[in-house]
Order: structure tokens, then sequence, then C-alpha cells
């Protein structure tokens, strides 16, 4: 945020009052400024150096301003003051104005094709007539600086020229040469200079050799000449001595040259605007004409005026106030946004000037109306809006296994994600190119050359800072670690882990195994080969040799335990003894029957937005449609996946033993091929993708186990990757501007109508072996109802040879419930002798 | 237990005595030393109210080593007055005595000599009286015999600043009967024992009362980090709130999620490599969905949805960097993008994870931090709206007072900076930052035009080092952490709420 240095004293002579410190701070509050500190020249100098070199310097008091980064009229006195004044009702804003000059003659800047290779564009103006002050000029010199700390970039985008023009005679021209070929005088110097020599001569200038870099490696410098082959500068670095300004310049010249041309335009008004209050004719700013390498010619400053509609209503919505149209237009006008009823309901014109290049939104119109209300004044609401709350599953589980490890006499750290290259690899005595590390490619200092790769580093150097505390130490940490994963979009992934270390005099192995067990008990996993946990020799850098076992569980690797190799121990500046637990913790997520929040990207994009159907995508680009709801919940779902994925544990298909029409039609309702992580779906995916070219002979099957597109699900916009039919898909776009027409209708009265949709799973459990089991389902069948779809079922046992049904259905929320379902069912009571929910899933 | 020999001459001795006994009477009369006779105090005082002993401190004089010495061989000038015969000693003689010089001068001045500078061969002393009373060696005999009371206080002071003198301060205990006082005292127990419980013994036992002055044993217990039990705290309030949690597992992120799609300029200063840390390695993410992408790069380069843009030449190389995540809003984005292609539902969502800049680091600057994040996307939600809900937020975490400054962020407009009155401070401070999301980062996502999204964030870190005391954020976080303050720290809830900002 910059801050503006002003000197008090002079800030109250022109608001025309004066304020206690409390006084002008609350009214920067309102403002949107900060009064950041109250100072004066004296302090700082010698808070920045000393005291002896204050001495001869000004106890003015000082007030410096912190202003919001986007609004660069108020970087200087002269536009804090107006913006202020307008706020407070007591000056209109004033209206800038672009002038030809009385001899009929713009100035020219003609610039040449040569800028293109090195900075292309270029502004200019012509303040006539102008009356400096020290304080004046001061501000002059200071906003300048300002503007290229803040928009210009450090000059890298935008750098401003100011030139006596008294001094010099247009034409200009700007161009670019090889720096071999610039000489002149620059600013402040007394002999000439070629842009060679004036390079390594600001070198060791503390304020300029920031610049430098921006033109060094160009084969040639920008510079701008007059008519007479002066040089007016070399932007970005420095001005011409010959047509420097002084307190006596009565007409300044303006130039900008810029690789952004808007941010140019941008610059350039900005300090025309604040400084044209000082000419004869103030506000009044003189053209002038640039000449581009194609002939085309502009004349600047543009100073633009734009108008913009919109409703009182609007405002008052977006806000959360009620006030009138007439209110809302003086609020806006005391934000120097000039604004009028247009008479046409509540449509208010705003007019937005050149200093306001921050509104580029009816979003910023609205923000200044709140500030002009007083943010305070408003009055603080409740959003209505019923949302359930769900934990993110991993750090639920995290956070329950925190407690208990630290209830096991482990004590929580918090150690940095990011380390040396050296921490996670040759300290550990591994390789770094094998570690899988994501690395820093400007990293300040070598603690953070790389994200770490394992949480035991993090530990060991915790351990090494608190030398100081009784033994023993146990420590643990479970937090994310980051390594490459190219199935990833960004190429990399964050993987949970949990990780403890044991240092005392002993290795106390056995303590570090005890916490294993525990975890794994607290986990609910069972030491078991197969079916649960066990350990097992191995090999590791890190652990010293025949002291280290790797855990498996469900006979897959989770991480390792072992006393720390001694050369470990050492290179982490330790000297006893330390034995250490490193485990994935991400492995022990179960299930859950919630949605779910994914980081996982769908690539291609589906909405209804009213602006992106307009300018949006063609029609050619839409997919089909194809349902990807089925008996086993929507496929787009976490949930429906995971089910169809255990439901093909032990089946090679969907259907029978050979694959079948059964099978292509739950291949197309996948939206896309499933995560590995599902390994019965993959396995049975990639079986059936390899039947694509005799797909059409595969046999037929009677059940339906994919459902069929509703009208809610056409809405939806689901994507087929298969596949595409011109005649449907015009019949479709028309259908879904029918569609997009009636939820404007919706939403214009402001129901947003929902449909909700459940599947769900039902048991049927009948009275005794001797039901007709087969009976039963035609009675279970026939219940029908609006918005209910029956799907597959099956015969489970429950054992005495008793089976029950499951039977599988998709719901439509607000029609069917569950007891509506219940209720019908078990009236069939001959048979049925209860049912229950064994799934939900919302679709 | 002291010495029981002496406890029971003690008691014995007590019984005896009219009023009491004197501890250090009682040593010399024991032929003990005084040390034993205290120890056999103590142990009495510890059994309950056998005796009462009382704290006494006397003064007595005694003799420096010079003292004795002078008091065995006289004075320094009344041994220089004998060593002078008749005919008179060389000075130069006199002054080889080792008790010469300080005698010389005392006997000047006690005017018992004389000196005769005139004689041949150097200074000449003679004896000016016939005899002399050595008063210095007399007075340190009644003291060495315990008749110092027969001394003036000044010339007591006059020996003492001689060095000859000392003063020493006697501690004993005035011994008196208690008030259950006995001749014999019953062992007292310290611990109940199974075997007294069992044996019934407990009935007829004594024991030891308990110093409950004294504090318990140090408790060998795990302990959970102040940052994260903070945030466990901030972790509960949102879920109280109905905020869903939102997956912030991935530290690495495109600089499109991360600043394109908030419609943050590819020139921000943020973006610059001072600010924010790049990857060299996973250096890039090419995988965008693309027509949302071409949108972000409309409405950054000519605006639309409603909006004049940027106007700048965006760059879908910048867009592709790979970073360490500078805030969790690029998580915001992407939920929201995914929210986008759903049919909308107002939701609540919420973050508590690690952020990472490039930052110049001090005291409570580190490269990394916790960022907390609130977003609530519902049709229509309005400035008062947002101003409820952190006034909602702040109420949980004790905070009542708070008025908003307008602000600028570079993806939210309006934007507010969230300041609470600080009671300890006496002044306002920012506790957040907050803001309704910008149209041109929610329509290019797909949104419906009437959503609006809300949302807050403020840094784990300063709350937590407010609440701790702490003032160097290395001491909080990181493996310079020191452990003793992870021991010590209180739980965050007082059970008063949780005066983070006030405590």
């Amino acid at each position: 945020m910059p801050t503006v240095g002003v000197k008090r004293d002079l800030l109250f002579k022109a608001l025309g009052r004066s304020y206690t410190d409390e006084e002008f701070d609350e009214l920067c509050f309102q403002f949107g400024l900060e009064l950041d500190e109250i100072t004066s020249e004296k302090e700082l100098i010698s808070k920045e150096q000393n005291d002896s070199k204050a001495a001869g310097a000004s106890d003015v008091i000082l007030y410096k301003i912190d202003v919001p980064a986007n609004r660069y009229d108020l970087l200087c006195l002269e536009g804090l003051v107006r913006g202020l004044q307008v706020f407070k009702n007591k000056l209109e804003a004033p209206r800038y104005v672009r002038v030809s000059p009385v001899s009929g003659q713009p100035q020219k800047l003609i610039i040449t094709k040569e800028t293109a290779a090195v900075r292309p564009y270029a502004v200019a103006a012509v303040l006539r007539d102008i009356t400096f002050t020290q304080e004046r000029y001061d501000s002059f010199i200071e906003l300048q600086e300002k503007l290229h700390q803040n928009i210009c970039r450090k000059r890298s985008i935008v750098a401003i020229g100011t030139h006596d023009l008294d001094t010099t005679s247009g034409p200009f021209t700007y161009t670019a040469k090889p720096p071999s070929e610039i000489c002149f005088q620059p600013l402040n110097q007394t002999k000439e200079f070629t842009a060679t020599e004036l390079m390594s001569l600001y070198r060791t200038d503390s304020h300029l050799k920031h610049y430098l870099h921006i033109i060094e490696d160009k084969p040639v410098y920008p510079v701008i000449y007059d008519s007479n082959g002066i040089v007016l500068s070399m932007p970005p670095i420095i001005n011409g001595d010959h047509t420097k300004i002084s307190l006596k310049t009565k007409n300044v010249f303006i130039e900008c040259t810029a690789t952004d041309l808007t941010k140019a335009k941008v610059v350039l008004d900005t300090l025309v605007t604040m400084f044209s209050q000082y000419c004869s004719q103030p506000f009044t700013v003189e053209e002038a004409e640039v000449v581009y390498p194609d002939g085309k010619t502009c004349l600047y400053p543009e100073l633009p005026y734009r108008k913009e509609k919109l409703s009182g209503e609007f405002v008052n919505r977006k806000i959360g106030i009620n006030e009138s149209t007439e209110t809302v237009a003086q609020l806006l006008t005391r934000m120097c946004l000039l604004s009028k009823l247009t008479g046409v309901g509540d449509q208010i014109e705003v007019e937005i000037p050149p200093t306001r290049s921050d509104i580029i939104h009816a979003c910023d119109i609205v923000e200044d109306a709140a500030i002009a209300y007083g943010f305070n004044n408003i009055t603080r609401t409740t959003p209505r809006s019923y949302t359930v709350a769900t934990q993110f599953p991993l750090n639920k589980l995290t956070e329950l296994l925190r407690q208990d490890v630290a209830a096991a006499g482990f004590t929580e750290v918090l150690t940095f994600a990011l380390c040396s290259k050296e921490d996670v690899g040759d300290k550990l005595g591994k390789k770094i190119s094998e570690t899988g590390a994501a690395h820093i490619s400007n990293p300040k200092t070598a603690e953070f050359q790389v994200a770490r790769t394992t949480l035991l580093p993090g530990l060991l150097k915790t351990i090494a800072a608190n030398k100081k505390m009784p033994l023993p130490l146990k420590l643990f940490e479970i937090s994310d670690v980051v390594l490459k994963d190219k199935s990833k979009d960004v190429g990399a992934r964050n993987s949970r882990r949990f990780c403890a270390v044991y240092y005392n005099k002993s290795p106390g192995f056995e303590v570090i195994h005890g916490l294993m067990d525990r975890t794994m008990q607290l986990l609910g996993v069972k030491p078991l080969r197969g079916e649960g946990y066990h350990i097992q020799a191995a090999e590791d850098s890190i652990f010293f040799p025949g002291r280290c076992a790797e855990i498996f569980v469900d006979g897959k690797s989770v991480g390792r335990l072992g006393v720390l190799h001694p050369n470990v121990v050492t290179r982490f500046e330790l000297t006893m003894p330390c034995s250490a637990l490193e485990m994935d913790i991400e492995p022990f997520l179960g299930q859950s029957a919630e949605a779910l929040l994914t980081l996982d990207i769908p690539m291609q994009g589906v909405f209804k937005n009213k602006y992106l159907t307009q300018e949006g995508v063609r029609p050619d680009q839409r997919a089909p449609l194809t349902s990807t709801k089925t008996v086993f919940g929507d496929l787009s779902s976490p949930a429906g996946l995971a089910a169809l994925d255990s439901y093909l544990s032990d089946k090679s298909y969907v259907e029978g033993f050979m694959a079948t029409q059964a099978d292509t039609a739950m291949f197309d309702a996948l939206p896309s091929a499933p995560c590995p992580t599902l390994c019965h779906l993959s396995r049975w995916y990639n079986h059936i993708r390899s039947f694509q070219t005799e797909r059409t002979h595969l046999p037929t099957v009677k059940k339906e186990l994919v459902l069929p597109l509703t009208d809610e699900d056409h809405d939806d916009d689901d994507i087929d990757l298969f596949g595409s039919d011109d005649e449907a898909e015009n019949e479709e776009a028309e259908r879904i501007k029918k569609q997009r027409l009636a939820e404007y209708e919706a939403k214009k009265s402001k129901k947003p109508a929902l449909v909700a949709k459940s599947s769900i799973l039902l048991d049927v459990k009948p009275w005794d072996d001797e039901t007709d089991m087969a009976e039963l389902e035609e009675r279970v069948r026939s219940v029908s109802m609006e918005g209910l779809l029956w799907g597959r079922s099956k015969l489970v046992p429950v054992g005495y040879g008793i089976r029950k049904l499951q039977i599988g259905c998709v719901v439509e929320d607000d029609k069917v419930g569950t007891d509506l379902l219940e209720e019908a069912i078990t009236a069939f009571d001959q048979y049925v002798q209860s049912v229950d929910v064994a799934a939900f899933n919302k679709i | 237990m002291a010495d029981t020999g002496v406890v029971e001459a003690l008691l014995l001795g007590l019984e005896k005595a009219e009023d009491g006994v004197d501890s250090l009477e009682l040593s010399s009369s024991l032929g003990v030393e005084h040390q034993v006779v205290v120890g056999a105090v103590k142990s009495l005082q510890s059994v309950g109210e056998v005796i009462s002993a009382e704290q006494r401190s006397s003064k007595h004089w005694q003799l420096t080593e010079e003292g004795v010495e002078i008091s065995e061989l006289g004075s320094h000038e009344a041994r220089v007055f004998e060593c002078i015969p008749v005919e008179g000693l060389l000075q130069s003689e006199l002054m080889k005595l080792p008790f010469g010089k300080i005698g010389f001068t005392k006997a000047m001045s006690n005017k018992w000599i004389r000196v005769d500078k005139t004689s041949e061969g150097g200074p000449l002393i003679f004896r000016s009286v016939q005899t002399i009373v050595d008063q210095v060696r007399e007075k340190l005999l009644n003291v060495l015999n315990g008749k110092d009371a027969e001394l003036e206080e000044k010339e007591k002071s006059e020996l003492k600043k001689r060095r000859l003198l000392s003063e020493v301060t006697v501690k004993s205990y005035w011994i008196t009967k208690g008030s259950s006082f006995s001749t014999t005292i019953t062992k007292q127990e310290t611990e109940l024992t199974p075997e007294m419980i069992v044996s019934g013994n407990w009935k007829d036992n004594k024991f030891k009362p308990y110093n409950f002055e004294a504090m318990g044993v140090p408790l060998d217990c795990g302990h959970l980090h102040p940052l994260m039990k903070v945030r466990t705290q901030f972790r509960q309030i949102f879920l109280e709130m109905g905020f869903t949690e939102m997956p912030t597992n991935n530290f690495i992120e495109s600089s499109f999620w991360n600043f394109d799609s908030l419609f943050q300029p590819q020139q921000h200063p943020a973006r610059d490599q001072h600010d924010t840390f790049f990857l060299s390695d996973p250096a890039l993410t090419l995988d965008f969905p693309q027509d949302y992408l071409q949108r972000v790069k409309k409405v950054h380069t000519e605006g639309g949805f409603g909006s004049q843009g940027y106007k700048y030449e965006w760059k879908v190389e910048e867009a592709q960097k790979n970073i360490l995540r500078t805030h969790t809003t690029a998580v915001s984005a992407r939920m929201l993008y995914k929210l986008a292609q759903q049919k909308f539902t107002p939701v609540k969502y919420f973050s508590i994870d690690r952020v990472f800049r490039n930052e110049t680091l001090d005291a409570t600057h580190l490269a990394e931090f916790h960022q907390i994040e609130g977003v609530v996307a519902d049709y229509d939600l309005t400035l008062g709206d947002l101003m409820g809900v952190l006034h909602q937020f702040f109420t949980k975490l004790g905070i009542t007072k708070l008025r908003f400054k307008p602000a600028y962020n570079p993806y939210t407009e309006p934007s507010m900076e969230v300041f609470s009155y600080h009671e300890g401070l006496e002044k306002w401070v920012e506790v957040g930052n907050s803001g309704v999301f910008r149209p041109e980062m929610l329509l290019p996502m797909g949104l419906p035009e009437d959503v609006s999204v809300i949302a807050w964030g403020l840094s784990l870190e300063r709350p937590t080092m407010i609440k701790y005391g702490i003032n160097n954020i290395r001491e909080l976080v990181g493996h310079k952490v020191n452990l003793q303050m992870v021991y010590d720290g209180p739980i965050s809830s007082d059970g008063r709420g949780l005066p983070l900002f006030t405590a």
C-alpha cells in the first residue's frame, strides 16, 4: 500500500480547517485511508540515521497516509485534498478539459519503429502557463516518484519525463538507438556521457541503479530528441539536463514512455489532472499529438469521461441498504462520480472521470456508494442460507489422531514445510533426485530450496534446538509433505504424514514400536499379516542397519520405523540414540456417505451463466448428453464411483460372465477414466475399453443399470466423451434455450427451482425362508409414485436360509421420501417383515 | 528423623524447665553441635503440636584474629612502647617490626613516645612517659571474658573500626511445650498403605500432615502445539457456523488458480519473484479447463461480464507457472469453479492451512504461515451480510467491538479491513481482511449472475502470538520452537470464550 507524506499545516490550509490528529484519523478511516504515522522530517532522519544528521532538518509535522493501491488520484496533496473536499461536500469535482494550443499547432511526438524492440508506447501532454511554488514543485516531483513506484512498477511499465517546454522545440522524436550512439548531458551532470558510460556511472547510484536492468540487455535504448537533436530523456533511466524543469518553468512538456499503453494513459491523465490546477486556466490541459510508426496519430491526454448506467435498487441490494435513488446519486457524487437520475425508473447515470481509472465494473461504483454511506452505518444482517457443515475427512482424521498421540505422551511440534535440499537429501543419506522433491526456483536462502518430502528432518532440527530440555524427548507431527506426482494438474501433491521421534540415552525402539501399535489400534487395524498390519525388516539409509522395519497394512507399505543411523543423528547435530516412525495416514481414510469436496478440476466446464451462453461456447462445442446416473448412484460423484468399484470387486462384468451391452452402457456413464485408487473399477474400465471396436456386437441384456436422462439431468449438462449427432444437437440446443428461458424466469422470481435427487438402496426382509421372494419383489416393484424409479435388485442371504431383497431406486427428494417408500412397501405385510434404508446417496 | 537421643534429651529438658529452653544453651549443655539440636526441633515440629519453637536471634561481640593476638600480646602501640629502650631506638629499626608502623602512629597519638629528628644516623625514638596502661588489651580481654557489657557502645564501635572486634548474630530457638506435649512421641506415618487398609491400622495411626504450599510432581505427559490448539478452536467455530471444510492439501498451485482466476493482473506486485516462491520442478501446469481459461484471458485482456477489464496482454505462460500458493483463496477459486459446474446451491466454506510468501523475514513474519479463510456463496448477499457474518464469527472469538474500513484488494470489491477494539492497547487494531468477490472472478467461472460470494481471511499466527504473549514468531512456529513454552501453554479456551485478541 503506497504511503503519501504531506505537511500537516499545508493539508489543513487546503482543506480549509484544522483537525485534531484523532479527528483526521477518523476522517481517513471513513474514506478508506489510514493515517499511518505522524512525524517530521527531523524525526524521520534521526530514526533512519542518527540525531546529529537530523539537527538541521525541518520539524514541520508530516502526516504519512496510506492510500489504497489502486487510487493513483490520491497519491499527492492536491488529489487527497480534492477527494476529501468533494467527500465532505465542500467542493464540486472539477471537470478536466483538453484544449488545443492557442497557436493551433499541438506539440508533436513522433514514434519511430525502432522503439518496438524495447519500449513501444509513448503519450504526451503540455501543462501551459503553470505557476510553481516550492511546495507545488516538490509535490509534482513526489507524485512522479509515487507513480513510478506503483502503477509504473518501478518504471518498468511506464516512465515519466517532464521538461521545460521553453528550452526546447518540437516536433520531438521518440526512437531507440544502440547505447554507444546515444550521447548527452544527463540531469544534474556537467558533461556529456554516452549511454554505455551512463549505465556504468549509475551502477553505484543508490536511486537509479534499480532501473538499469530494464533496458540494460537490450540492443537499443529508448531516447527522445527535440527538433534540434537535443536529448530530452533516455527513458526509463534519466532525463537530459538541458530541458530540466525548475520553479520558474511556466510550460511543462510531459512524456510517458511505456510497455503498456493503458497504464501510460492512466499515468499521464493522473499527472495532468492533479497539476493542471495550477495552470492559468485551471484544469485545462493542452493536447499533444503522438504519431505512430504506421502514420496513425492520436491526441493525448485522453481525459476520458465514461458513463455507466445502473439502478438505485441494484446499489441498495448489493450493499444491503434502502436509500432513495436521489440519495444514492448524491452518495456517488460525493465520491467524485457525478451522478444524476435519467428519469427512467430508478436508473442512475454515473460519470466516471479520468481520475478514477480504478472504476472498471459496477461493483466498484457500489463500493463507492457504500463508502459515502459509511461502512459502519450499514445494518449487519445474516445470510439465511441453510447449509450443513462437513469436515474434510483427512483433517478430521488428523485432528482425532493428534489428540490421541498427545495422550500417548508425545508432544506435538510444528515445523516448516520448506527446507534445504540437504535436509531431505544428504543428511538422510539420500540423493535429492530420488526424493521426488519439488524444487523452488527463487529461494532467498538455503532454508527454502525444496518442499519437504519427509517430516523427520523438521523433528530432528526441533530436538537440536531444544537440547537443554530434560530427556527423553518424545515429539510428533502430523502434517503434509509434498511429492511430485504427474497425475495431478500441477505435477505434485501433498501427502499427509505422521512422524514421531524418541530421543534418549537409549534408542527406545520399543517405545516407537509401541506408539505404532497404539496408532494402529486407534485406526482400528489389527496386528495380522494380510488383512491387518505387520512390520518386517527393511533397509533404509535413514536407519541403523538391522534396526529398520517397514510397516504394511493390508499388504501395502505405509511407512517405516527404526533406530536412526548414527550418521543421520550426527548430521543433525545430535548426540543421543534416537528412534523414529514415519507413515502415511491417507490410506486409513474411511468411505464417507457425504458428498465431499476435492481439489480435482473437471477439465471441461459446464455452466449456465447468462453471459456465458451469450459469448461463451458455440453450439458445436457442446457435447451430447449421457446420463451418469446409475443404480450405483451418480458416477460423476465419488460416492457413485466407490459403489460401482465395490460392486465390481468380485465380478469381471457388470452382468453375467461375459462383456455385454450392460458393460458398455455403464462404461459410457462414466464421465472420465476412473482414478487408479479404485482398483476394481479401473481394472474393469481398462478391460471394457478394449471392446470399443466391437462394442455394437456385444450381446444385449434386459437389466437397466444406467438410468435414463430426465429433464433435470439435461440441465446439468453432463459430458459424454464419445460421439455426436447433429440432429439431436439442434433439438438439444432448442430445448436448452427453452430451458434457460424458463430458468431465467424462475430466477427473476427469485425462486431457484432445484430438483434434488437421491439414490436409495433398500433392504426388504421377509418373514421367513418360505416367503416367495419373487412374489415379494414383484409387489415391491409394483409401488409406483411420481419421481420414483426402481433399479437393480438382488437377493442377499441373511442366515438360516432366509434371504433379503436388496433393491435400488432413484427418487426426487421433494416428491418421494424414504418414509413414504417404507410405508408403501411394509403395506405388503404378508410378505414384508421390515424395510431398511441400506444406503442413501444424494445425486 | 534427627538423632533420637537428642530428641529425647530435648523433651526431657523441656519437661523439667519451667517455661522453656534455648536451643543454644541446650546444645552446650548436651555437648552437641547447635545444628543437631535445630534438626531435632524441626523434626518435632513436623509431628504436630508437641513443642512450639520461636526463632530468636541474639547478637554478641567476638574478637577477630587480630583482636585475639592483641589480647594475648598487647596492643601494637603498647608493644612499640615496650620495645623502646631508654637510650632510644632508630625509627628505621622500629619500622622493621611487624607491629611497628601501626603501633608507632597510635603510640605517637597517645603521646607515649617522641621522635628526635635531629639525631645523627636518622630519627631516633624515645619513651615520653614512664608507664602506660594498655586499655585496648584490657577492653578486648573484657570482651573475651564475656563482660562486653562493661564496654561502652562507642568503644565497641571504635574497636570494630580497628577490626579487632566483630559483631555476630546467633540464631537459636526458644522452645516451649506444645499443646500436645509429651515426652514420648509416636512415629507419624507418611502415607496410607495397602496393609493399613487391610489391617485397619489406619484408625490408630497418626499421619504426617501434607505441605499444601508445595507444588505437585511435574507429570510426564504429551502436549499439543499451541498454534494447532488455536487452529482447532477456529475450526470448531466454523463448524458451529455450518461451514464446510475445503480440501487445502495442495501447497503447490498454478499461478492460474492462485492469481489469474481471482482476476489478479499478471503485473501485480504480489506475482513478483520477491513475493512469491516459484517452482523449477514441477515448473508448469498445463492442464486447465480450456474454455474457462479463455474466459479468464478475455476478462483480463478486454473485459466483459460488465467489466472494462485490465486491458493488457494476458499471457498463458504466466498462468502456467507453478508456485507455492500465496493464499488459500486459490483453493476457494477451485471450489467456486466446481460449484459453478453444478446446479447452484448456497454454500459456506472454510479452510485453515499453510500459505507461503517469499518475503523478508522478521520477528513477526515467516516464509510460511497459516491463513484462516471463510467463504459464503448465495443469491443476493449484501455487504451488510458480510458484516453480519463477521460479527458472528468474531463474537465467537470474544470480540464484539468491530468496525470496518474501506480497503483495496484485487479480487474483492467492496473490500473491508476489519478492526477490533483492543482493550489492552486501548486502540483499534486490524484483525482481518474481507470483501465481496468481484464479478470478473465469479462470472467467468459460470456462477449465476445474482450469486454473490463474500469472504474473509486472517492469519492464525497473529492471534496466537497475542494470546500466548509471544513476540518472536520463531519461538512459536518451526524447529526453533521453545518446547518449554509448548509444555507450559494453557489450553486455548477458558470457558469464558476465547479472548484471543483481548487477552
